[in-house]
């Protein structure tokens, strides 16, 4: 079986997104292939080299790729795919915007959100959130598929020394397209989706400058910020806070949830983490049915006693 | 210019998923359905390219059952001008719905597609992109902002880590994201203007479209449920809780 794996960059670094990726692709073979679509993509291609141990590294390194647009990355994907059993990338908002265009240009389905690979034609995947798995079985002969990468760990980087580099010639314009500028958030914060401990607030923090040493709070444990929607709808917090069915999906090794009373669309969103923290005034609160540890109280008083506890040592 | 705004009925985001004990899906009887909330900020949009005077008319298209006109009267009461139900008991997947809408784009000639950027229902997260592949358009996924330059759609995308605009030629597919808009209140006026608005009824064998589906669903099987875990008495237990027994900490 041989599989084609689209490599995420931003023509300087690799995301650590594709050592996920890489891991669930690992499970069915060991005939994979990378793709490096970008502009210049030598400083990728060198990390690549030391971090996948795969057959072929294919480069698509011209200037009309240099943004990774999805209406050229698409018809590129999709020729290359006709030479592969499947094709992965990660379930981030890089994969998400090209892949399902480069299965629809083969005619195919593709599979979002892998979350465990049953056999090369059949996988488990959430809906509703996560409220539901389900297992569906591909009828194509090309499966295309994303990969959620909290569900999958990170394969080591390793080296194949006897590697083929090869370099892709021809170029698909962009004629519909072109991209103006971006701007990524600044922030020694990690990343919501990618942090190990996410701390969020609800609706009880009451006032944005409650919310500000909730997000102090968050810095001295190195944490990223969430907030329930209750709490994003009331003006406390930024909606790409918001973390529920309707925001981000989050599994980090530790949430604490502080004033959030957990309404379903809320915990859709972080159910997955590995262990749970609840504070909240309200003993009733169904937050505290799926916390692994519930501590009931005032925040306003146990907020700081935390930073301090943690401080200590 | 004319917009056209696909919309799915899903259960309500505010209701609980009981998957079915057969392992067949979720238990959709007797369950509150509304409008996909991501394809109600598409709607909200569009009506607002509407009154900012770029866009002349807009059509809203559901696919599925006759429960589906409902949810196109609330599109048509937010301010849709005419409604399309592609008419059928199936539930298509993405590529399916991706080469329906294609049908439909080629009757009507939008310039502008909009949709949900996923359903919660499915969580896909495909149908734009495929119609735009299918149709050979520009994209703009995941959007959080619109403007119309001339003959060029600049469109902010929010993606991991941050904000992308992008210049969109038209024809363009646009899917939407929470912050583009906050969806407007019906109003009662508005309901009652909306009943006098058309939806015409296509029965999906008209299109000719192919929707067997590509991946069969051998099942749907609920999660492993989390249990409770304890209630602690201080900060102090949490923290040491935190460290030694969950090991989360250091």
């Amino acid at each position: 079986m041989k599989i084609l794996l689209l490599i995420e960059h931003d023509n300087t670094v690799l995301k650590s997104a594709n050592f996920h990726v890489f891991s669930a692709a690992k499970q069915l073979s060991d005939t994979i292939d990378i793709l490096i679509a970008g502009h210049p993509c030598d400083s990728v291609i060198e990390s690549a080299q030391k971090s996948f141990p795969v057959q072929r590294i294919r480069v698509a390194d011209a200037i009309e790729y240099q943004h990774q647009l999805a209406e050229n990355m698409a018809p590129l994907i999709a020729e290359l795919a006709k030479e592969y059993d499947m094709v992965f990338t990660a379930a981030t908002t890089f994969g998400k915007n090209i892949l399902p265009r480069a299965a629809a240009l083969l005619n195919i389905a593709m599979i979002s959100d892998v979350i465990k690979i049953i056999s090369a034609d059949t996988f488990i995947r959430p809906i509703y959130a996560g409220n539901a798995l389900t297992t569906v079985k591909s009828r194509d002969n090309i499966k295309m598929l994303t990969i959620r990468t909290t569900a999958f760990p990170a394969a080591p980087a390793m080296r194949n020394p006897n590697v083929i580099i090869e370099k892709i010639e021809h170029v698909i314009p962009d004629s519909l397209s072109e991209w103006v500028h971006e701007e990524l958030t600044v922030s020694a914060r990690p990343e919501l989706t990618d942090a190990r401990i996410v701390v969020s607030g609800g609706r009880g923090l009451k006032s944005a400058e409650h919310f500000k040493q909730l997000e102090a709070f968050a810095d001295s444990m190195g944490a990223a910020v969430g907030a329930s929607r209750a709490a994003v709808d009331a003006g406390l917090a930024p909606n790409d806070y918001q973390v529920g069915q309707t925001g981000k999906v989050v599994a980090p090794d530790l949430y604490i949830a502080i004033g959030i009373s957990g309404a379903i669309q809320h915990i859709a969103g972080m159910k997955d983490s590995k262990v749970i923290v609840a504070i909240n005034n309200d003993p009733d609160a169904p937050i505290f049915q799926i916390a692994d540890y519930g501590l009931v109280g005032d925040w306003f008083t146990i907020l700081p006693e935390l930073q301090k506890e943690i401080k200590c040592d | 210019m004319k917009l056209l705004v696909a919309i799915k009925r899903v259960i309500d985001f505010a209701t609980p998923i009981r998957v079915k004990p057969d392992e067949t899906g979720v238990e959709t009887a007797h369950v509150k359905m509304s409008m996909n909330p991501f394809d109600s900020i598409a709607v909200e949009e569009a009506v607002r390219l509407k009154e900012q005077g770029i866009a002349k008319e807009i059509i809203v298209v559901s696919i599925g059952p006759g429960q589906n006109q409902e949810t196109l009267r609330t599109a048509l009461a937010m301010g849709a001008d005419r409604a399309i139900l592609i008419d059928t008991d199936q539930v298509t997947q993405p590529l399916a719905t991706a080469h329906i809408l294609q049908k439909i784009v080629e009757r009507e000639s939008p310039q502008i597609v909009l949709l949900g950027k996923q359903a919660i229902d499915s969580d896909n997260n495909q149908t734009g992109q495929m119609l735009a592949g299918l149709l050979n358009w520009s994209q703009g996924t995941f959007v959080s902002k619109i403007m119309l330059e001339g003959e060029t759609l600049q469109v902010t995308r929010e993606i991991d880590g941050g904000l992308e605009t992008l210049k969109l030629k038209l024809p363009a597919v646009i899917t939407t994201d929470l912050r583009l808009n906050e969806p407007r209140y019906l109003s009662l006026p508005n309901i009652v203007q909306a009943k006098q608005k058309t939806i015409a009824v296509i029965p999906i064998a008209e299109l000719a479209v192919d929707i067997t589906p590509h991946l069969e669903i051998l099942k749907v099987t609920a999660p492993e449920k989390r249990r409770a875990g304890i209630i602690v008495n201080s900060v102090k237990e949490l923290i040491d809780r935190l460290r030694n027994e969950a090991q989360v900490i250091t």
